[in-house]
């Protein structure tokens, strides 16, 4: 029996082709006569391109065509991608040429493409393009950036605030005139990379007789690339198919963004009359795909003598790198994240973004808020060690209760709705993480630690996060002649199990096994409207989506087999595929018989009151965010000689409504946690004075590996999400939220008897012996 | 044989047995996913860390993308499609891994198994930090890694399991 799907940890469907290497990535596809382009890209961070000489790049063997700017399409050329959510607070609203022109902005930009029969050719091919570049003034810093003198990014503009914008309400300035204390500290979390295991990757092709394009893209956002190329090439949607294939090799958020080889490509397939094929290399990941996380944060706070806050306000800069692809998000969520799940009565927050010559910055697992978690945070714990209380303690006298559910925190979120906190329990989620690892306990542990010599530390965060973010996604339902039931969405998984997860919610309306369900992703064509897969947005947009048709084409399952069987809906069972009168020996009609009699007989009519096609669409459309919440307590172990941190414990409390697969969920969250650990203790891109990247290979830029992240104790509250039919909130994300503050405050912990306190991240351990050496303690 | 940079190839892959004529340059990664369409050996890095293109030669194991199609010339190699008993059924560790939600996008998971295969051969009653030690050759964007610990320490409990009986 299938009764009950939904919140079991069902094995993954997914899960037996890819143990056995039959995955279907997007190198892995083969096209008959396909071809591989390769592309060359600046060698400067700022530069004119004064002239360009492809003569004996399109001369070697094997090379089918090298294309500048200039051989672009005449519908391509002097055009830009397009800027997939503007904004009126920004103030230049650059993207980049398919093909850079006349100027490069970063390292790694695309300058010339060239095709050839194999990627090696193609590459010994872009060796030979001569490129002159006369250098121009570097924006290599987003601090120097703003100030007087700096290098400016792009040569058409005056400077480099890309946009500036203020978020506030209630009487800050009062707030602060009056209270009794006021903290201030300045935080800076560095720029980091997605680095999903497989790069991006684009095979495009082109029917001469339709006119339409058809591109595999290892995207999350198939329907993201559809807009970009419609935009680009002045075409119908029906056009354009888009594909994720099956497998995409994980996402992290820059996956979702379009880029230039996402236009480039199809339109040398079209030219070329053949499919071409670019699969980027790690290099090329360094280089190019959007990174994010550089944030400096001025924060200072305003509390009473019991550590209550009265108000919040500072200034946020946020390193948009040298383009807007997903113009102004990043830090509009940044600003919006930042309160948390505290009661802030006032507020207040200036945000400049900045362009500076380095690769674009776009959502990042957390998406802007992983910062401005590590801003509060560390703000709060500044509090607790100012005014002798607690770090626990601060927190829990500031969380919002859960009698103030929903909570208007004040603020317009990025969806254009309210901040409205729909539900959770912030108090007994905080306890429920402390209690997990023993917090009054520790200082003992501390102490008898100490005693051994070994330095040992505890930190707790907090975070709330908006995620399952509209307008909509869908999915339509099919039962088929066979009986078997078919599923199909636009959104697009790289790893998150849609394919079980949306399974499972299709089984249990339908009382069948999920193995009779034929789940299809990622294709434009799949539905007819999408977005994509960020914002944690998957399983409320797609997920309701889905048990919604599914809960029409039970009911049109329903009243057609009434007919049939003559008798009322409420005599009628249904199980695996069948349909039966209640009772011992009821007569019963089959999913099969019923949608073959609904593929209707020629020129037959339907049974009266019966609607053709055993099937349904819908979109869901929430009315705004879900807003889940976590806590997060860590025990850490610093070496004082090396600097190195052992992560001893990890306890998360997690609420993200109710749990569809909760190994599924469980697996989010120790992901997003790895993340968060990679940003608290590993990641971060380095630039020079003239922003060349320094950090270009795994030797150079670390991950984290199976010795760095322990084991995620995971713990779970299920408020129920009131604005969907599945009481569901996003749970990709999570995890990253609070890891780099949790760490670094029992990192300071640890090393309280030396007066140690991390303002940055990531932590390496340079800076901690640096910081133990440097202490006057 | 005429151009002076192609070179014949004769190598066993799960047990079979291929010639082809590859260039110098080739990486045996390269080669077992674009002549012999073995695509399930994944290349993530290309510069020998990240582990997602680990492959046994003479049961040993290598980076796919390190070692050139030339150097395994007379050798036998072993990849992620030749673990499963049938295409239907999946091996000891394997199935640990489905059990014990050991991958995400699966992406990296091959050279995983590859790298598992070989440690479980060597070590079959390890403890939780050797197999954390083996796998730090492999990154894993996706799970981070518990799922992945708890298989593999399963399979091996069930791997003595079966040889002991």
């Amino acid at each position: 029996m299938s009764t009950h799907l939904v919140g079991q940890r069902i094995k993954r469907i997914e899960d037996p082709n890819l143990l056995s290497g039959r995955g279907q990535f997007v190198d892995d596809l083969k096209l008959p006569n396909m071809l591989h382009a390769a592309f060359m890209r600046s060698p400067l961070a700022h530069a004119r391109i004064t002239s360009i000489d492809v003569t004996e790049a399109s001369s070697m063997p094997g090379v089918h065509m090298v294309w500048t700017a200039q051989n672009l399409p005449s519908s391509m050329r002097g055009r830009r991608l397009l800027l997939q959510v503007p904004n009126p607070a920004i103030r230049h609203p650059f993207t980049q040429e398919p093909l850079a022109s006349k100027e490069v902005c970063f390292v790694g930009e695309p300058v010339a493409v060239v095709v050839a029969e194999s990627r090696h050719l193609a590459e010994d091919a872009c060796e030979r393009i001569v490129v002159e570049y006369e250098a121009l003034p570097v924006s290599a810093d987003c601090e120097a950036a703003i100030k007087p003198g700096a290098g400016i990014s792009h040569t058409n503009i005056e400077d480099n605030i890309a946009a500036q914008f203020t978020l506030d309400f209630g009487d800050v300035d009062a707030a602060f005139r009056d209270a009794p204390h006021i903290f201030q500290d300045r935080y800076f979390q560095h720029r980091g990379t997605a680095n999903p295991m497989e790069g991006r990757g684009i095979i495009a092709a082109h029917d001469p007789i339709s006119n339409n394009f058809t591109v595999w893209s290892a995207t999350q956002s198939p329907f993201i690339i559809r807009r970009a190329l419609v935009d680009m090439f002045q075409v119908e949607e029906s056009a354009i198919r888009v594909i994720a294939p099956k497998d995409v090799g994980g996402g992290f958020g820059p996956k979702g963004m379009s880029y230039p080889e996402d236009v480039v490509l199809p339109a040398l397939a079209q030219d070329l009359g053949r499919p071409v094929k670019w699969i980027e290399d790690r290099r090329e990941h360094f280089l190019t795909t959007t990174q994010e996380r550089d944030q400096i944060w001025d924060v200072s706070i305003a509390v009473d003598n019991d550590g209550k806050i009265l108000g919040l306000r500072g200034r946020l800069a946020h390193d948009t790198g040298a383009y807007l692809p997903w113009g102004i998000i990043t830090p509009y969520i940044s600003t919006t994240t930042i309160a948390g799940p505290y009661i802030v009565p006032t507020f207040k927050f200036d945000t400049t973004v900045i362009f500076t010559n380095k690769p674009p910055t776009t959502p990042l697992r957390g998406a802007g808020r992983p910062q401005a978690v590590f801003a509060m945070e560390r703000t709060l714990d500044l509090v607790a060690e100012k005014l002798h209380l607690n770090k626990a303690e601060i927190r829990r006298r500031n969380l919002i209760p859960a009698s103030s559910m929903p909570y208007q925190m004040g603020l317009i979120f990025r969806d254009g709705a309210p901040v409205v906190y729909d539900s959770g329990d912030y108090p007994a989620c905080q306890a429920m993480a402390l209690e997990g690892c023993d917090y009054t306990g520790f200082a003992m542990r501390q102490k008898a630690a100490r005693a051994e010599g070994r330095y040992i530390g505890i930190g707790i965060a907090n975070a709330v996060e908006g995620t399952g973010l509209g307008p909509f996604e869908g999915a339509t339902i099919k039962v088929m002649p066979s009986g078997r039931v078919a599923l199909k969405t636009g959104a697009a998984p790289q790893g998150q199990a849609h394919h079980t997860t949306l399974a499972q919610l299709c089984a249990e309306e339908l009382n069948i096994s999920i193995d009779k369900i034929d789940v299809l992703t990622g294709d434009t064509n799949a539905v007819s409207l999408g977005v994509g897969t960020f914002a944690s947005r998957i399983a409320v947009n797609a997920g309701s989506s889905v048990h919604l048709a599914t809960r029409t084409v039970y009911g049109k399952l329903m009243k057609l087999a009434a007919a049939v069987l003559q008798v009322g809906e409420d005599d009628l069972e249904m199980e695996e595929g069948e349909i039966r009168i209640t009772g011992e020996q009821g007569d019963s009609v089959s999913f099969s018989d019923l949608a073959t009699m609904m593929n209707g007989v020629p020129g037959f009519k339907l049974p009266d009151g019966i609607e053709a096609g055993l099937e349904a669409t819908h979109y869901f459309q929430p009315s705004q965010a879900a807003y889940a919440n976590g806590s997060h307590v860590a025990v850490v172990e610093v070496d004082i000689e090396t600097g190195e941190v052992k992560i001893l414990r990890y306890v998360v409390a997690h609420d993200c409504g109710n749990l569809i697969n909760p190994m599924i969920v469980d697996g989010q969250v120790q992901g997003g946690v790895a993340h968060g650990i990679g940003n608290a203790l590993l990641e971060h891109l380095y630039y020079d004075e003239n922003a060349n990247p320094l950090t270009t290979t795994f030797a150079e830029y670390l991950l984290p590996t199976a010795e760095l992240v322990p084991n995620v104790e995971i713990l779970h509250l299920e408020s129920p999400n009131p604005n969907n039919p599945l009481g569901v909130k996003g749970a990709g994300e999570g995890g990253t939220l609070p890891a780099a503050a949790v760490i670094a405050a029992a990192i300071d912990d640890a090393l309280s008897s030396f007066g140690v306190r991390f303002k940055d991240a990531p932590i390496r351990p340079h800076q901690i012996v640096a910081a133990v050496k440097g202490s006057t303690n | 044989m005429t151009d002076p940079q192609l070179h014949d190839v004769t190598l066993t892959v799960n047990g079979k047995s291929y010639t082809e004529t590859v260039e110098a340059r080739w990486s045996l990664a390269d080669f077992l996913r674009h002549k012999l369409g073995l695509t399930g050996t994944h290349l993530g890095c290309e510069h020998g860390v990240c582990g997602a293109c680990t492959i046994l030669l003479e049961g040993r194991s290598v980076r796919g993308c390190l070692t050139l199609a030339v150097q395994a010339n007379g050798k036998a190699v072993d990849t992620v499609e030749g673990l499963a008993p049938s295409k239907t059924e999946l091996n000891t560790l394997q199935e640990a891994f489905w059990e014990h939600h050991g991958l995400q996008c699966g992406f990296c998971t091959p050279g995983i198994l590859m790298t598992l295969t070989e440690f479980l051969r060597d070590t079959p009653d390890p403890t939780e930090a050797e197999v954390r030690e083996a796998l730090s050759g492999n990154i894993c964007r996706c799970t981070g890694y518990q799922g992945i610990v708890n298989a593999t320490m399963d399979a091996a409990k069930k791997l003595r399991t079966n040889s002991n009986g």
